[in-house]
């Protein structure tokens, strides 16, 4: 086992998880986190999907990489993760049915996602296929991360349940917890990552971007020409 | 001799394959040492991804579709033995289904049985998108905005002791992300709603998607389809086929008041969900109107009886 995690794995398992996560540091792959995170069985398969994809699209990519021809990588990448979305997708069908009809399109979506382009071309292109398949791995549980800390909230907070069994009871069904409708909807996983991303950058202030520019003040600012 | 000779053209023929294999070596070998921005090696590389993918992809598609099928018309038959009211944990659905629920093609605009067609085969969703058994609906009409229905629609009946228990119609209709595919169970009376639910929605979770909630499905359980014109009339068939009355079942905003006159058709609005509501109620309407299943219904419901 010592021998498949050398430093390099290690270290491109473990640092997408706080440190350098796609989410919360580098803002990727934000839209599939808004559209499925209103759940957590689906936020749990979505997860899963997206970190094997984001793995197997990375170990093939860096397979080849050596003979990409640079005026076409872009399509190549893109064609190797449409196959394994797509293959992912079938066998949700097969063996969830119940979940593929949860996440419907958003399966299909992960072609689109953020992360996995994101690694497959920052990372596979330059990195041996083991690496790459970790990195992938790696990058996956990060995403997976920050979407299971937003579903929680969500599905908690907008209907009071968790993976669908009642936490809080409903004043509808003579309960005493009026759910929050907002949670339900996409824009409260903004307000949620947010507060995440604001959390993280508190705790470690190393990843807070710089000010690119200052605003002066007018006081001491250009006066004026007369 | 001529067993040599088959014996001698099998050996040419291998031996023309491992040529034809070799060449094909060379060739990958002069390819992958060329540079990557040769024209040759991209369209090579391209060619290659192109057809290891389609591979790929085609194979997990042909080799999972017969549990695809498999679910799906397992998820069919579920809904189906659910808004029935049959549905049992852990119970074999298709022992269940094959059982108790017998399908039936309706003819739309007649309201009488189609004979002739297996209609366990039948894919009503299917139909619908072929021209050939498909109808267009007028604009003014379509309230459900389906644009299409099947000529023939397959309906459900469940029997007991020979005698007809409920009807199961499907329908359909937009809400307000998508259409809504789903089942009204109605009594043999062809008037008083059983259950309804819906097996394929994409809702808003939690508002629109609330139209799986079990607790909103169980308000419907006893609401009339129709406006009761006169009933003791029609109990003796001495009403004519176009006086059963107009569809009437909608969906209010807020909870129904069941002290006044007509909370029978009217059912709670889901909270939060205004333009879902709305989908459902015109669904509802268009389906149980002369346009869906209002000239079978007719039939159920005077002495006459569906003509099969």
């Amino acid at each position: 086992m010592s021998a498949i995690l050398n430093d390099e794995t290690k270290k491109v398992l473990t640092t997408p998880l706080v440190n350098d996560n796609p989410i919360t540091l580098q803002v990727l792959g934000i839209c599939s986190a808004l559209a499925v995170t209103s759940q957590m069985s689906t936020s749990l398969i979505m997860a899963l999907a997206l970190t094997l994809v984001t793995a197997f699209s990375s170990a093939a990519i860096s397979a080849i990489r050596n003979h990409i021809p640079s005026s076409i990588r872009i399509i190549v990448q893109m064609t190797i993760i449409a196959s394994l979305v797509i293959v992912v997708d079938q066998i949700l069908k097969a063996f969830a049915y119940d979940v593929s009809k949860q996440l419907s399109v958003f399966v299909g979506l992960i072609i689109t996602n953020c992360i996995v382009m994101g690694r497959a071309e920052g990372y596979a292109m330059k990195n041996p296929p083991l690496e790459s398949f970790m990195d992938g791995i790696g990058n996956g549980l990060g995403y997976s991360l920050i979407l299971i800390i937003v579903a929680f909230f969500r599905e908690t907070l907008g209907s009071g349940k968790l993976l669908g069994i009642e936490v809080f009871k409903l004043t509808k069904d003579g309960g005493w917890y009026d759910p929050n409708g907002l949670m339900l909807l996409p824009p409260s996983a903004f307000f949620i990552i947010g507060l995440i991303i604001w959390g993280v950058r508190q705790w470690k202030p190393s990843q807070a971007e710089k000010v690119e520019f200052k605003i002066l003040s007018i006081a001491h600012g250009e006066g004026g020409h007369h | 001799m001529p067993n040599k000779c088959k014996h001698m053209e099998k050996l040419n023929a291998t031996l023309e394959q491992y040529e034809q294999y070799r060449k094909f070596i060379i060739y990958k070998d002069k390819v992958l040492a060329l540079g990557n921005d040769s024209l040759e090696k991209t369209i090579a590389i391209a060619v290659s991804l192109c057809l290891v993918c389609a591979v790929l992809v085609s194979f997990a598609a042909v080799a999972l579709k017969p549990l695809q099928v498999d679910n799906k018309a397992a998820d069919m038959k579920k809904n189906i033995l659910d808004v029935a009211g049959l549905l049992e944990e852990g119970a074999d659905i298709n022992a269940a289904f094959s059982d108790k629920i017998e399908a039936k093609l309706v003819d739309l605009e007649t309201g009488d049985y189609v004979e002739g067609i297996n209609a366990d085969e039948y894919d009503q969703r299917k139909a619908a998108k072929d021209p050939a058994q498909s109808i267009l609906i007028p604009k003014d009409k379509d309230i459900a905005h389906i644009r299409v229905k099947a000529k023939y629609a397959k309906v459900f009946l469940v029997k007991e002791a020979g005698a007809v228990k409920s009807i199961i119609l499907p329908i359909n209709g937009y809400g307000l992300w998508s259409t809504l595919y789903g089942f009204l169970s109605l009594d043999a009376d062809g008037q008083t709603v059983q259950s309804i639910n819906f097996y394929d929605q994409q809702e808003t979770p939690g508002l629109g998607g609330e139209v799986v909630n079990p607790n909103w499905r169980a308000l419907w359980k006893g609401k009339k389809v129709y406006a009761e014109s006169d009933q003791p009339a029609l109990d003796k068939g001495l009403i004519g086929e176009a006086d059963i009355g107009e569809p009437a079942l909608s969906l209010i905003k807020g909870t129904v008041d069941t002290t006044k006159p007509g909370s029978q058709y009217q059912v709670d609005g889901l909270a939060g969900a205004t333009l879902t509501s709305t989908g459902v109620t015109n669904l509802v309407r268009y389906w149980t109107s002369n346009e869906g299943f209002a000239p079978y219904l007719k039939k159920v419901r005077t002495v006459k009886g569906v003509k099969s």
